[in-house]
């Protein structure tokens, strides 16, 4: 098996603005190991996205180092080791659903045939079955998200990379998502890295919460989740809950979150 | 005088019918009925003044007299159409718009080329370029290939300005999705960014469809073999034939609106499902 | 957090554009080369004499009717017609691109006033939007321009000749895409802006002059922009039918007929440099009545 999957040292992402320079990231040090459901909390600007951006090789860091699954996280690009779920599903209108879900497996080269098995077993996971032949603008928002996510899975990459996927949604239909998501994890067993605005998002679907604050974006704490790895949604009214979304609500305060 | 009452008459009719239909819940009937009335009407109220005052017809002739004239001229007129619409125009318009949506491709990868080709097409998409006409009956002759010429000069840029602006319609997140995939240059454009274009694409196809013919029969104003709608309009309006003259305009109007509805009926059929077709 | 990039803006668009154009240029030199040589070279062979290269490339930057004007031949007619020249001078670009700019503006004025008129009663009544507006659209794919010989002749039959019947044609290209524009600027506030309004008990008249008419500019500045442009090119098309003998588009015709490319050349110029010129100004009243009207971006 082997080291961890992501493993931050000191990292750094400076911009240069018109204003001066702009610290998004300032001296982070984390390490996520195979199967962590690792989510990553802040304000704005504390550089979560900005994080999940340099494990994905769309941003490049000005210090320190970073590596996935041992490598540069451009050779893990290149190599296909993760999937990325953005905040709105970006599927391509003069697609079908199952066109959509096809695109990378397409990208990548396979067969018609491993494609269409592939599409079939990942619609399946995300219960989209039978929507294959609809487009884009039929369906949900739910459902678009639900689909860019089977979009992510379609390769089998080990690494799920996935920024505020579910921000855009209501309530109602983000409960429902976040359970699949679990059972999606457990299923599955992949690493997961996951960007949110919402705490009870955060402490229900991580094994592990990283609160980050700006100025310069830093970590501020690290919480191990107590919780069990098998989570009905009621568990966000126990007692235990409660506890872990204190902590990050500590952690932010302590990272002037709730300043002005 | 009796046509002049009877074209007022029909006049008042047709406003008050208008009036009530328009008045009624918009379906595709009455969308489609209240214009074709008010078209009519301004035949008939034409037809009505010119007969009634006895308007001469070097003048104005009525629409009567155009029909039958459109009528007993056929083959004059086909080939006029041939020679102005399909040769001159059509072959221009494929040719322009090709070249500049195959010139945007090839300067997709310069943003130095695009940032001082752009500016400068805009500046020459907004001149009078019929006056090249001259220039470029003198390079290719008078026959129709110097009107092909003058009709790729005025689709070029406009064709060229909106396939660049197309190019960049793909959102930054969609691009950064293809390269989570590793997806390369061209595998990104010819799955993301081609399709994402062609709205804009069929907007400069669109524009282009009404500037190829206009620049076609313009082109024959400055010279052109015996034949043309360019060359047919100004001879005759030298003759004074006006009603052949309407005639011409006639079939060039619908050339004109079958051309762009044309390529409007395969932007619906291609761009599915762009908004704008949704409805 | 978005990357700011270093001079953004106008300025990083000029050495792209100084390189396209010294291009162009570039490459105009080397066409006239390639297309003049022809007659050069005829005319050596006729006198029995063999040039050079060199003499070859001088020769065809100074003939009298090249088939492509070298970029100093035309500079230098350009300078001589306008400069050099009185500007009442029947030889003055300047006084023909007068008589063409007089048109075009009148049928400009006429065209853009009525158009707007009708785009107000298209918005306010349903009938005449139901009737007249298909048929606005309609005429955007009807090459107008085929009607311009006829109009002219028409109209000098009845008397009237000179600067009118082109500012007519003028008037009606712009006419269309004046009112097209007009509509769509007059309809583009939003059902909330409308509700707010009449939360307000705002009767038609209010709410045309202080939100759709407001609203419009934007889209007007654009179609007067597309209407200039093209009643400029109804001015040129209306001096060729009766062979006037003042104007740009005479002195189109004019040089085509005696083959005098480096006229013809000159005009185009001076069509062009007219053309930037309106659709400038427009764009600079566009800018200073949106600043105006704080809508700038």
């Amino acid at each position: 098996m082997g080291g961890p999957v992501i493993e931050a040292k000191g990292l750094g992402l400076t911009f240069e603005t018109r204003d001066g320079p702009v610290h998004a990231l300032k001296d982070v040090d984390l390490a996520v190991g195979k199967g962590d459901f690792v989510s990553f909390i802040g304000p704005s600007g504390c550089g979560k996205t900005t994080f999940l951006r340099c494990v994905a090789a769309l941003e490049h860091p000005t210090a320190g180092t970073l590596t996935v699954n041992g490598t540069t996280p451009d050779e893990a690009r290149r190599a296909r080791a993760y999937g990325y779920v953005f905040q709105a599903a970006g599927l391509y209108p003069w697609r079908t659903i199952a066109g959509n879900v096809r695109l990378p497996l397409e990208i990548m080269g396979m067969s018609r045939a491993e494609q269409e098995e592939r599409v079939a077993r990942v619609l399946e996971l995300v219960d989209l079955a039978g929507f294959g032949r609809k487009y884009p603008w039929q369906l949900s928002g739910g459902m678009q998200q639900r689909a860019s996510i089977a979009r992510a899975l379609a390769f089998d990459a080990d690494i799920l990379l996935m920024d505020e996927p579910f921000g855009a949604l209501d309530e109602i239909v983000r409960d429902r998502l976040n359970e699949e998501l679990l059972k999606l994890w457990d299923r599955t067993g992949k690493t997961i890295g996951f960007v949110t605005h919402s705490i009870p998002e955060a402490v229900y679907l991580s094994t592990r919460i990283v609160v980050m604050s700006p100025r310069p974006g830093r970590i501020t704490d690290v919480i191990e989740s107590p919780l069990p790895r098998d989570r009905p949604l009621d568990i966000r009214d126990t007692p235990e809950f409660l506890e872990v979304a204190h902590r990050v609500r500590e952690g932010l305060r302590a990272g002037h979150a709730y300043d002005a | 005088m009796s046509w002049i009452a009877g074209a007022l008459a029909f006049w008042g009719l047709a406003w008050w019918a208008n009036l009530r239909l328009a008045a009624m819940p918009g379906t595709r009937a009455t969308r489609f009925a209240v214009p074709a009335l008010f078209g009519v009407t301004v035949l008939v109220l034409w037809e009505g003044v010119v007969r009634g005052l006895d308007v001469p017809g070097v003048i104005l002739p009525p629409p009567s007299a155009i029909a039958e004239r459109f009528a007993a001229s056929l083959p004059i007129l086909w080939t006029d159409f041939v020679q102005t619409f399909v040769k001159g125009a059509l072959s221009g318009y494929a040719i322009g718009c090709g070249a500049a949506f195959l010139t945007a491709i090839l300067i997709d990868r310069s943003p130095f080329l695009q940032r001082g080709l752009l500016p400068v097409g805009n500046f020459v998409a907004a001149l009078p370029i019929v006056g090249t006409a001259p220039i470029l009956v003198m390079w290719f002759g008078f026959d129709w290939q110097s009107k092909a010429a003058v009709v790729v000069a005025m689709v070029f840029f406009p064709v060229l300005v909106n396939t660049v602006e197309g190019l960049s319609a793909a959102t930054a997140m969609q691009r950064d999705l293809m390269r989570t995939w590793s997806a390369s240059y061209w595998q990104t454009l010819l799955r993301l960014r081609l399709p994402a274009a062609l709205p804009f694409v069929f907007n400069g196809l669109k524009i282009s469809t009404t500037l190829a013919l206009i620049g076609a029969i313009v082109a024959e104003f400055f010279g052109s073999p015996i034949k043309g709608m360019g060359f047919r309009i100004s001879t005759e309006v030298g003759r004074l034939a006006l009603d052949m003259v309407w005639a011409e305009i006639t079939v060039a109007a619908i050339a004109g609106s079958a051309f762009y509805g044309l390529v409007a009926a395969i932007e619906k059929g291609v761009t599915f499902w762009h908004p704008s077709q949704r409805g | 957090m978005p990357r700011v990039p270093r001079g953004a803006g106008m300025t990083r668009s000029i050495l792209p554009v100084l390189t396209v154009v010294a291009a162009i240029v570039a490459l105009w030199y080397a066409a006239a080369f390639a297309m003049n040589q022809q007659w050069t070279r005829d005319q050596a062979a006729r006198a029995g004499t063999e040039p050079t290269l060199a003499q070859i490339a001088a020769d065809t930057m100074s003939q009298e009717r090249p088939k492509l004007p070298a970029p100093h031949q035309v500079a230098a007619e350009l300078w001589d017609t306008t400069v050099a020249k009185r500007v009442t001078s029947k030889r003055s670009l300047v006084y023909h691109g007068w008589i063409t700019l007089s048109a075009t503006l009148l049928g400009f004025a006429i065209g853009t006033g009525l158009g707007i008129l009708l785009a107000v009663g298209i918005v306010h009544n349903r009938a005449m939007d139901m009737s007249v507006m298909p048929w606005a659209i309609a005429s955007q794919t009807i090459p107008i321009l085929a009607i311009a010989p006829m109009i002219i002749v028409v109209l000098n039959s009845v008397g009237i000749s000179g600067l009118l019947p082109k500012a007519v044609i003028s008037a009606y290209l712009s006419f269309f895409p004046v009112v097209v524009g007009m509509v769509k600027g007059l309809r583009s506030p939003d059902a909330m802006q409308l509700d707010l309004l009449s939360t307000y008990n705002a009767d038609r008249w209010q709410t045309f002059w202080k939100l759709r008419l407001p609203a419009s500019m934007p889209y007007l500045f654009t179609s007067l922009k597309v209407g200039v442009a093209a009643s400029l090119v109804g001015a040129i098309v209306g001096e060729l039918p009766t062979g006037a003998v003042a104007g740009l588009g005479a002195r189109l015709l004019a040089g085509s007929y005696y083959g005098q490319t480096v006229q013809i050349w000159s005009a185009l110029l001076g069509a062009a440099v007219l053309a930037a010129a309106l659709v400038g100004l427009i764009g600079l009243a566009q800018r200073l009545t949106l600043a105006a009207m704080g809508m700038n971006r």
